[in-house]
């Protein structure tokens, strides 16, 4: 056997190990997080090492427990359900109304300074968050904007616009200009041609960019931990499920099914735009 | 009205529709960095934030004591390591999912998908996640670290500093909830690295490798040659992405130790400088310390690593 033979063999083998090791590592915390969730918390002490629970041992209390309101004696996060969902949707409304005129700007005129442009966006997109986060809290503080959901939205529409530009610009460029100019010379304003042209022709990208942001503004941690830590009222999911954790004494099990219910919404909207996503994230990857 | 030749059109007109985004990020994000850079140089408590102006008592106070204070020089070892060990794992682990993942076969779809779960999760529930599966009382890694490999004692991966394994006599120190905290980040974000690995793989022409075959080249000699080389330019960045995202990472650390354990990373002592001791300035003067290493690792690139302008299509 030569060492050609030898390899591909090998690799052919190794392929499907890695894959395999790879499939284990990336789906067993969820299926984890499952089957904790719906496990009674005396059957997890009994027995920690078990990977599946008999269908007649499920219990569903957890998710009362979690999601009930808290004068109902639950954790209430039904209503920070709510607010994630707020800030969320606030968030991709924004950062569209921002980055789309923004996007067919630096895809499509040349103004003054647009070449510039690009290096504001890499530096804003490469700048640390924890670096913000020292003078946006006093900042906020000072405008008592610090726990409000308005301040955090703002906070996330400026963490998230470099993304969303640089995916849209990516997906203008690949639409030719002459459709634009065709519907120019029909009569059409800059402002319409970009209302009733661009922007239709260009919904995938903008579908999968606003999924995009949905996403980062529905997981993010640490401005909501800094600035809404006060008020429970308003705290987001992630906020309310760190603090349940630790906070007094909460069975794994609840907390498990917290990070079910916070992670559920994320997962399908992922696997409904999968395609889009990562074909938006990756565009013009191939240049570099 | 007066119109103006149509080259000035398009610049009023690109002007206009790019000024709201230059304005949040110039309000939200270019403002507050410079203010850092005063903060940081003025004795500033929360208390006082509010009757403290731009023009108040500069000083070097807050770089003495944050340079000179406890653990400083051991939280930016600490956070380097943290960072080299997350961008390298994570690398690596995308580059071989990406490898596996190259050719098509049944189910290739769904495993992709699957791959990214850990990237687009939020971090508080995949943080939790870890925490009970890695917990020593109830924690399943433990249970079938007993079963499978007879671990006469259960690992504390998350609360323990260093453990010491004895290897051919030679006792070695680990850190074992550093390198957790860093295996937890090489497992997060290594679809991110997968996801574009893979995409710059497949435009790869398969004629180069065709060639290569014919002439007689194994598959590692292949990747060594031909798609290697093809993939230089992406990795080198988003070895710098991830380094510079890693560097600062806040919640992946603070969710899983608390910082604890040999875990002081950075960036979670600047949020202890701001929310355990309300000391704005040096919180800032941290920051700011941090954000200088962060600039010299990006000179760095961009001399050295940096696509040049004639290579770019």
């Amino acid at each position: 056997m030569n060492r050609d033979t030898f390899e591909t063999r090998l690799f052919r083998v190794l392929r499907w190990v890695v894959l395999a090791g790879l499939a284990l590592a990336t789906l067993f915390p969820f299926y984890y997080m499952i089957v904790l969730s719906i496990r009674p918390i005396e059957d997890l002490l009994r027995d920690p090492g078990a990977l599946w629970v008999s269908v007649s041992q499920w219990t569903t209390s957890t998710y009362e427990e979690v999601l009930s309101p808290e004068d109902a004696g639950g954790q209430g996060m039904l209503g920070l359900l709510v607010n994630s969902a707020l800030v969320s949707l606030g968030t991709v409304v924004l950062t569209l109304l921002v980055s789309i005129p923004g996007s067919y700007a630096v895809s499509r005129l040349r103004f003054f300074g647009h070449r510039q442009v690009h290096f504001l966006f890499l530096a804003v997109y490469l700048f640390p968050a924890i670096l913000l986060a020292v003078p946006l809290f006093v900042l906020f503080t000072k405008l008592g904007l610090r726990d409000s959901l308005v301040g955090l939205t703002i906070v996330y529409v400026a963490q998230t616009i470099p993304v969303s530009i640089y995916m849209l610009r990516n997906y203008l460029s690949t639409i030719p200009e002459s459709i634009e100019e065709a519907a120019a010379i029909d009569g059409c304003s800059r402002g319409q041609v970009l209302w009733r042209v661009t922007v239709p022709l260009a919904a995938p990208a903008i579908m999968a960019n606003a999924l995009y942001v949905f996403m980062i503004a529905w997981n993010e941690f640490l401005f909501a931990l800094l600035f809404l830590v006060a008020d429970r009222e308003k705290w987001t999911v992630s906020l309310g499920l760190a603090q349940l954790a630790g906070g007094i004494e909460v069975p794994k099990t609840v907390l498990m099914a917290g990070s079910v219910v916070l992670t559920i919404p994320i997962v399908l909207l992922f696997y409904a735009a999968e395609r889009m996503l990562t074909e938006g994230l990756t565009s013009g990857a191939d240049k570099g | 009205m007066k119109k103006g030749s149509l080259r000035q059109q398009e610049n009023r007109a690109g002007l206009a529709m790019i000024s709201p985004t230059l304005l949040v990020v110039l309000a939200v994000v270019v403002l507050p960095m410079l203010w850092t850079l005063v903060l940081a140089f003025q004795r500033i408590r929360l208390i006082n934030v509010r009757d403290t102006g731009l023009f108040e008592r500069y000083t070097l106070q807050n770089f003495v004591s944050v340079f000179g204070s406890p653990g400083f020089w051991s939280s930016v070892a600490t956070t380097l390591v943290y960072a080299i060990g997350g961008t390298v794992l994570s690398l690596a682990l995308g580059l071989v999912a990406a490898l596996a993942l190259r050719k098509p076969f049944r189910g290739r779809g769904f495993l992709r998908g699957a791959m990214l779960l850990p990237y687009v999760a939020p971090v508080v529930a995949v943080a939790f996640v870890w925490e009970v599966m890695l917990s020593p009382q109830y924690g399943i890694v433990n249970e079938w670290g007993a079963r499978l490999f007879g671990w006469d004692r259960p690992i504390a991966f998350l609360t323990q500093r260093e453990a010491t394994i004895s290897l051919l006599g030679m006792d070695i120190p680990v850190p074992v909830a550093l390198l957790t905290v860093i295996v937890f980040e090489g497992w997060r974000y290594f679809p991110f690295a997968f996801l574009f690995l893979l995409a710059r793989l497949q435009a790869i022409p398969g004629e180069l490798e065709e060639a290569a075959r014919v002439d007689g080249a194994t598959p590692t000699q292949r990747f060594r040659h031909i798609l290697l080389p093809q993939l230089a330019g992406v990795i080198a960045l988003l070895a710098m992405l991830r380094f510079v995202m890693n560097f600062t990472k806040f919640d992946d650390v603070y969710l899983l130790t608390g910082g604890g354990a040999g875990t002081d990373v950075a960036s979670v002592r600047v949020y202890d400088f701001i929310t355990a001791r309300f000391d704005v300035g040096a919180a800032s003067a941290q920051a700011l310390a941090l954000a200088a290493v962060l600039l010299v690792f990006l000179a760095v690139y961009l001399k050295f690593f940096a696509p040049k302008p004639e290579d770019k299509a």
